[in-house]
C-alpha cells in the first residue's frame, strides 16, 4: 500500500513535493519495516559500546580522547616532524600519519613511472622483452605483498656494513643501516630548500588557478606561467645569496655521512610497494592501451600522422579513460597496504596506533581514530581523481 | 611426412624467433640490452640456488655463500602444518584435501548446482572438527593450528561466508529504500576504506570487550567473523556491477509478468547477472588468498607465519629466504592456477554468448 502511494506522488502531474514527500518518496517502501532494521542494527552496536566502555570502566580506564594530550613514553625511530619519548600522544600519531603519507605519495609516484615503463615494455614486439615483463608481473601479482616485505626487509638487514657498502654511482651506498643518497640543499638562504619547494609550488598553482578563473588558461599561457614564477623564485634566491650545495656521502670512519638516509625499513617498505604496485600498474597500462583498437593507429597512420603524435594525439587520451579510474583503485589501495609497515617495523600511522592502543589501553578510540584517518585519506584522493577522471572522460560520459 | 612437417614447424617456429628478437635493428639493440640484463642477474642467482647450495646434512653444513635447501628438506613439515601436533598432522592434511575438494568442484561449472550449495557448510563443520581434534583423546585449540591448513581454511570460509552477505548488501544498494540503501552504502565504504590490518586490530583488540561477560570467543573466530564482514564489501561491489550490467528491461518485463521483488531477483536477474560476475570474484578470490597472509600480523601461524616461524628455529637460525621461497611456491602455484581458471572461463562465457542467437 505505501508502495502505491509513494508511485503515485512520483506520477507526472502530480502536485509539487514538499520536503516531507520528498523524503518519503527517497526513503521507499517498507518504512516501518526498514526503520526497525536500522535501530535494531544500532541497538547492537550501542549494547557493543557499552559492553567496552564497562570492559574500561572495570580495567579503569577513563573513555574519551583525554590520553591524545597525555606524554607517551616510546619512541619513534623516524619521522619528518621529530619525536621523542616524552612528547604527547597526538604529536606521535602526526608522526605516524606523515610517515604513511610520506610512503604512499612516493609509492604512487616511483610505481606510476616503473609501472608505466614495465607497461609498455610489455607491449613490445620483441619476443624476449615482453616476455621476461610477463614473468615478472606474473611473480610479483601471484605471491603476497607482506611475503615480499618480508623478503626485502631480510635483504636490507643482510646488507653489508657501511666500511663494505655497496656502492652505485660512486654515490648511492647499499648498507645495513639503510640506503644514502645524495641530496641537495639550499645554503646561506633565507629559508631551507623544502620551504623553497612548497612555496613555489603553491605559487605555480595559485597562478594556474588564476588564470583558470580568468579564462585564460591554454596550454601555452600555462607553460609560460610556471616558466615566469620558477625564474622569479630563482632570481629571488640567487639576489638572497642562497647557494644549492649538492651533498654526496661518503665514508668517513665506522659510518657513512652526507646525504640522505633511508632507513633499511622505510627502503624495503617503499621497494615492496613499488615492485607489487608498479607490476598492477602495468597490467592496467597494457590494457588500456590495448584497448585502443588497431583501426585507430591506422586510421592515423593513414592521416599521415607519425609515432609520437599518433601515442600523443589519439592513443593516449582514449587510453587514459580506462587506465585513470583503476589507477585510481591502484593508489587507494597502495595507502591502505602502506599499512603492512607495521610488521616489519617502520612506524606508519597503523603501528603508532597500536602502540598507543598497547600502551593506554583506548584501543576504541586508537583505532576510531585509524579507521576515520584512512577513510578521510581515502576520500580525498578518490575526489581528486574523480574530477581528474571527469576532465578526460568523453563528454557525455563523464560521471 | 611427418618429418617435414617437422621441419617445417621447426622453420616456423625459428622464423617466429628470429623476427621476434631480432627483426629490426631496435629489436636488436633491446634484445642485447635484455640479455645483458640477464647476464648480471641470473649467473649469480643459479650460482645462489645451485652449485654454492647445500642439499643435505644439518644447518653446520650450509654455507652462506649459497642455498641451504638442506633446511627446506628439515622444516617444511613445520612450514605446511606449523605447530599442530605432529603426530595427529593427518588430520590438517585431510583438510587440504577436503577443501581442495570441494574447491574443485566449485570450479567445475558441471558441479554447480543445489548439492554443491549443501555440501559448502558440511565441509566447513568437517574441516572444523577436524582441526579441532574432534573424536581424539585430546582436543587441540585453534592457537595450535598453523600452516597452510590455516591458510586454506580460513580463506575458503570467509570467501563463502561473505557472499551471502554481500549479496543483501548489494541488492540493497540497488533497492528502492533509501533506509537500507544508505546503511549499504555506508557499510561499504567504511569497509573499502579501512585497511585489513585495522579491521584485524578491531577482532584482536575491540571485539573481546565488546562481547557481554561470559562470553569469549577464540582469535581464530573473532578474525574469522571480521574479515568475513570486511571481505562482504568487497563482493558486494563486484555483484553490485554484474547487477547494474542487466539491462532494466529485464526487471521491467517480469514486473509486467506479475513476479514479485524476490522472485523477479531469483528467477530473473540473479541467474545472469551472477554468472557475468564469476571471473570477477575468481580475481577477487586470488587477492583473498593472498591477503589471509595479513593474519600473521596478529599472530595467527598462517602458511607465511609459519615460515617465518621456521627460520627461527633455533637449529636452523635466519634461512629467512628459503623459507618465504617455498611459501611464495605455494602461493604461486594457487594463485596462478587460480587466474588460469579465470581467463579460461571468461573464454568459456563468451564463446557461450556468441553462440546463443
Amino acid at each position: 500500500m505505501s508502495d502505491r502511494r509513494v508511485f503515485r506522488t512520483l506520477l507526472p502531474g502530480s502536485p509539487r513535493l514538499g520536503i516531507i514527500g520528498k523524503f518519503r518518496a527517497w526513503w521507499g517502501g517498507w518504512p516501518f519495516c526498514q526503520l526497525a532494521f536500522l535501530v535494531a542494527l544500532a541497538a547492537l552496536g550501542a549494547l557493543f559500546v557499552s559492553n567496552v566502555l564497562d570492559t574500561m570502566a572495570r580495567v579503569g580506564i577513563l573513555p574519551g580522547f583525554g590520553f591524545l594530550y597525555s606524554s607517551a613514553n616510546f619512541e619513534i625511530g623516524e619521522s619528518p616532524i621529530g619525536f621523542r619519548a616524552g612528547d604527547t600522544y597526538l604529536r606521535a600519531i602526526i608522526a605516524g600519519l606523515l610517515n604513511t603519507l610520506k610512503v604512499s605519495l612516493l609509492g604512487c609516484f616511483f610505481a606510476t613511472i616503473c609501472g608505466v615503463a614495465i607497461g609498455i615494455a610489455g607491449l613490445s614486439r620483441n619476443l624476449l622483452l615482453s616476455g621476461l615483463v610477463r614473468w615478472f608481473i606474473e611473480i610479483t601479482r601471484n605471491t603476497p605483498l607482506l611475503l615480499q616485505l618480508f623478503f626485502w626487509i631480510s635483504i636490507a638487514k643482510a646488507l653489508p656494513a657501511p666500511r663494505q657498502a655497496s656502492v652505485f654511482f660512486g654515490t648511492v651506498f647499499l648498507t645495513n643501516r639503510g640506503v644514502y643518497l645524495p641530496s641537495l640543499s639550499l645554503e646561506a638562504g633565507p629559508v631551507g630548500l623544502h620551504a623553497a619547494l612548497t612555496l613555489t609550488t603553491c605559487a605555480c598553482m595559485a597562478t594556474l588557478l588564476l588564470l583558470r578563473f580568468a579564462g585564460r588558461l591554454t596550454r601555452r599561457s600555462g607553460a609560460v606561467a610556471i616558466g615566469l614564477v620558477l625564474a622569479a623564485a630563482l632570481v629571488f634566491l640567487f639576489l638572497s645569496g642562497a647557494q644549492p650545495v649538492a651533498e654526496v656521502p661518503s665514508l668517513s670512519g665506522f659510518n657513512i655521512r652526507g646525504g640522505v638516509n633511508l632507513s633499511p625499513e622505510f627502503a624495503a617498505l617503499l621497494t615492496g610497494l613499488v615492485v607489487k604496485f608498479s607490476a598492477l600498474i602495468a597490467e592496467i597500462v597494457r590494457a588500456g592501451i590495448q584497448s585502443v583498437g588497431s583501426g585507430q593507429w591506422e586510421a592515423a597512420r593513414a592521416l599521415g600522422l607519425h609515432d609520437g603524435q599518433i601515442i600523443h594525439l589519439v592513443v593516449l587520451p582514449q587510453a587514459l579513460r580506462v587506465i585513470t579510474p583503476l589507477t585510481t583503485s591502484s593508489y587507494l589501495d597502495l595507502t591502505k597496504d602502506s599499512s603492512l609497515a607495521v610488521a616489519i617495523g617502520f612506524p606508519d600511522l597503523v603501528s603508532v596506533i597500536n602502540t598507543t592502543a598497547n600502551t593506554t589501553g583506548q584501543s576504541m578510540e586508537a583505532l576510531a581514530t585509524l579507521i576515520g584517518t584512512f577513510l578521510a585519506i581515502n576520500l580525498t584522493l578518490s575526489a581528486l581523481m574523480n574530477a581528474y577522471n571527469s576532465r578526460i572522460a568523453l563528454r557525455g560520459f563523464a560521471r | 611426412m611427418s618429418i617435414a612437417r617437422s621441419r617445417n614447424t621447426l622453420a616456423r617456429i625459428l622464423t617466429v624467433l628470429c623476427t621476434g628478437l631480432f627483426g629490426t635493428r631496435t629489436n636488436t639493440l633491446i634484445t642485447l640490452a635484455t640479455l645483458l640484463l640477464l647476464a648480471q642477474v641470473l649467473p649469480p642467482l643459479f650460482r645462489w640456488a645451485v652449485l654454492d647450495a647445500t642439499f643435505t646434512g644439518d644447518a653446520d653444513a650450509c654455507t652462506r655463500a649459497g642455498a641451504c635447501w638442506a633446511f627446506v628438506m628439515a622444516k617444511l613439515r613445520f612450514i605446511l602444518f606449523a605447530f599442530y601436533p605432529p603426530d595427529l598432522q593427518w588430520r590438517p592434511a585431510l583438510v587440504i584435501l577436503l577443501l581442495a575438494l570441494i574447491l574443485t568442484a566449485s570450479a567445475l561449472p558441471r558441479f554447480w548446482g543445489r548439492p554443491l550449495l549443501l555440501a559448502w557448510p558440511l565441509a566447513v563443520l568437517a574441516c572444523w572438527f577436524l582441526m579441532q581434534g574432534a573424536f581424539s583423546a585430546t582436543p587441540i585449540p585453534s592457537n595450535q593450528w598453523g600452516g597452510l591448513p590455516v591458510t586454506l581454511f580460513v580463506w575458503a570460509v570467509c570467501f563463502a561466508a561473505a557472499t551471502p552477505i554481500a549479496l543483501l548488501l548489494a541488492l540493497a544498494r540497488r533497492s528502492k529504500l533509501g533506509g537500507l540503501r544508505t546503511f549499504s552504502v555506508l557499510y561499504i565504504e567504511l569497509m573499502r576504506g579501512t585497511p585489513m590490518v585495522g579491521i584485524l586490530y578491531v577482532a584482536m583488540l575491540i571485539l573481546p570487550m565488546a562481547l557481554p561477560d561470559g562470553l569469549s570467543i577464540d582469535k581464530m573466530l573473532r578474525a574469522m567473523i571480521m574479515v568475513t564482514l570486511f571481505w562482504a564489501a568487497y563482493v558486494a561491489e563486484v555483484i553490485r556491477a554484474g547487477l547494474q550490467a542487466i539491462p532494466s528491461g529485464q526487471t521491467e518485463a517480469a514486473t509486467a509478468l506479475g513476479l514479485g521483488y524476490w522472485r523477479t531477483q531469483q528467477l530473473i536477474i540473479l541467474p545472469q547477472a551472477l554468472r557475468i560476475v564469476i571471473p570477477g570474484m575468481v580475481n577477487l578470490a586470488i587477492g583473498f588468498l593472498l591477503a589471509t597472509s595479513l593474519l600473521a600480523v596478529i599472530g595467527i601461524f598462517d602458511l607465511l607465519n609459519a615460515a617465518r616461524a621456521s627460520a627461527a628455529d633455533p637449529d636452523w637460525l635466519g634461512f629467512y629466504n628459503e623459507a618465504y621461497l617455498v611459501a611464495a611456491a605455494v602461493y604461486f602455484v594457487v594463485c596462478s592456477g587460480a587466474s588460469r581458471y579465470s581467463r579460461w572461463l571468461e573464454g568459456r562465457f563468451s564463446a557461450g554468448r556468441h553462440q546463443a542467437p
